[in-house]
């Protein structure tokens, strides 16, 4: 009978984990162990970038246990999405920090890099050859748009991951994946049934937040011909059918349904039981191939930043700040576009205020009577220098200006000096489309190497 | 009237990848989640969001005691406009309403 047991450290590289969790998984003889390291939840300007969110440094620490915990059980580590965003800059960064370790740790090891990275102008060239389908939402793309992106990149599934595993790799740097396919890869290349090994993949792959206890971060997937066995690794964690069905709600739009490469995941008839007060056990679930798809995602610069940040706190200007920052708003667009030369669309100003309604903006109810306010001014330009430009024309306002005419001179307080801030780049998701291919490995290429001690 | 946030267990927004938005109002019980199901309109919360209700997708889940809306998010992630790079600040507005 078909079978995999699968080790998931925690929902993602970089968050932490309870190591007692970790090595009882370990002690249970996993047969892979796969861990997450990002998605698009931090936003566009790491896939922009192609770079992680997270330090090099507390990356390398944990990375470091999760290669000790592979060199003791003897099975593959796998990672997907690796360096936040899954570009071929960020599997090369953190294939860099595995070929460090493997030297400090005296292991030898083979890995493989899985790149999941695609020219612009090749996606350019599937989009005018009709192999690009937008999905709900999507924002409009054309052969100009799709060439502007400084990174795209392509979700690989299963197949992917399993022609990585197949190269006999220790250790599986992997792209831009759905966050399921590294721990469905070796269930469904073992003969496993495919609904349960994506069901529990999805249930997994926040590792121990499908638990009663997050923050434990260990759990254990054992699957088999019909279903899954869902095991939490902290000493006093328990999953209930509750806790791990309602895992498939998160950070889905619709909880029965999930879409991947090749066809899609139907939990509508999954049964949930518990096998004593920790363990539940999972059955139930369809997988429903379709037309072979992988999703694209990508990201370009839409112009440059600079902000900053001001206090008010004197009582008549909390009170009135929404009129005084349009006042300074109407007076710096003039003077930018006087001083230079921006048409009005060329740019943009914007005053949020912080303490009155900055979260949510126009959406936001509550008028609350705040002690301050801070002013978050943004400045968005189409180069740097314009970008900063602005933010010197808006400070003297911000520091000076006055509600009426008739009073003496206000100053407000400015908690940095320069008072501009520049932020770089300013990067958008360009694509939420899937991609028509042929050969699963069409789009992604492999590259093994031998790492570490002589 | 009771307020949203006071008779639930939970209600949590958050991303569901950069274009879509998804909410989740965990209920607790039967009762509440009877009392949710039938008295909070689809309607009333696209409004809230300012988003087109005929774009919003509503499961009514009774197994889980939950009641779960996605709808396209009001500005994309990451966006010059966008003021919640994660989505989880939008779940207020739902705690705040009043249901009828």
């Amino acid at each position: 009978m078909a079978k995999a047991r699968v080790l998931i450290p925690n929902g993602a590289l970089g968050l932490g984990f309870d190591p007692a969790a970790l090595a009882r998984g370990v002690a249970a003889s996993p047969d892979i162990i796969a861990v997450d390291g990002g998605s698009t939840d931090s936003g566009p300007s790491y896939l922009g970038r192609g770079v992680s969110k997270y330090s090099r440094a507390a990356t390398k620490a944990e990375w470091r246990q999760l290669m000790l915990a592979r060199a003791e059980a003897g099975v593959p580590l796998v990672i997907g999405t690796a360096g936040t965003c899954g570009a071929d800059s960020a599997v090369d960064w953190l294939f860099d920090i595995t070929r460090e370790l493997a030297v400090e740790l005296a292991q030898q090891l083979k890995v493989t890099r899985l790149y999941c990275g695609q020219s612009p102008g090749g996606v350019a060239g599937a989009l005018g050859a009709g192999r690009l389908t937008a999905l709900p939402g999507a924002p409009e793309i054309s052969d100009e748009s799709v060439r502007n992106c400084t990174n795209i990149v392509a979700l690989a599934g299963v197949e992917q991951i399993g022609a990585a595993l197949n190269t006999g790799a220790d250790i599986v740097i992997a792209g831009r994946t759905t966050d399921t396919a590294i721990i469905a890869a070796l269930p469904i290349m073992r003969g496993c049934h495919a609904g349960a090994a994506w069901h529990g993949a999805k249930v997994g792959e926040c590792g121990a937040i499908a638990t009663t206890q997050p923050a434990s971060g260990s759990i254990q997937i054992d699957f088999d011909e019909t279903g899954f066995t869902f095991t939490p690794l902290g000493a006093a964690t328990r999953a209930t059918p509750y806790t791990v069905s309602a895992h498939m709600l998160y950070e889905n739009t619709d909880p029965f349904i999930l879409h991947e490469p090749g066809g899609h995941l139907d939990v509508t008839a999954a049964r949930y039981v518990a096998l004593d007060a920790k363990r539940v056990r999972v059955e139930g679930a369809a997988w429903v191939p379709g037309p072979y798809t992988v999703k694209l995602e990508g990201a370009r610069i839409t112009g440059y930043q600079a902000v900053s940040l001001t206090l008010l706190r004197d009582r008549r200007y909390v009170e009135n700040a929404a009129d005084w920052a349009a006042d300074i708003t109407r007076r710096s667009q003039e003077k930018t576009q006087s001083r230079t030369g921006l048409g009005p669309t060329d740019y943009a100003i914007e005053l949020r205020l912080i303490g009155l309604n900055a979260t949510l903006g126009a959406l936001e109810s509550q008028a609350g009577r705040p002690a301050e306010i801070g002013v978050l001014a943004i400045a968005t330009a189409p180069t740097e220098a314009l970008a900063s430009e602005i933010s010197k024309i808006l400070n003297p306002y911000l520091l000076h200006h006055a509600l009426t005419d008739d009073e003496p001179m206000p100053t407000f307080a400015f908690p940095f000096s320069p008072a501009e801030m520049p932020r770089g780049a300013l990067y958008e998701f360009a694509l939420n489309h899937v991609m028509a291919l042929d050969d699963p490995m069409a789009a992604f290429r492999l590259q093994t190497d031998e790492v570490g001690h002589e | 009237m009771s307020r949203l946030g006071a008779i639930t267990e939970k209600i949590r927004s958050k991303n569901a990848g950069p274009f879509w938005l998804t909410i989740d109002i965990f209920c607790g019980n039967s009762d509440v989640f009877s009392q949710v199901s039938a008295g909070l309109e689809t309607t009333r919360v696209a409004r809230l969001y300012a988003t087109d209700p005929k774009l919003m997708k509503r499961f009514d889940i009774a197994d889980l005691n939950v009641v779960k809306f996605s709808f396209p998010r009001p500005v994309t992630q990451g966006s010059r406009t966008d003021r919640d790079m994660h989505g989880a600040g939008w779940a207020v507005l739902l705690e705040e309403l009043e249901l009828a």
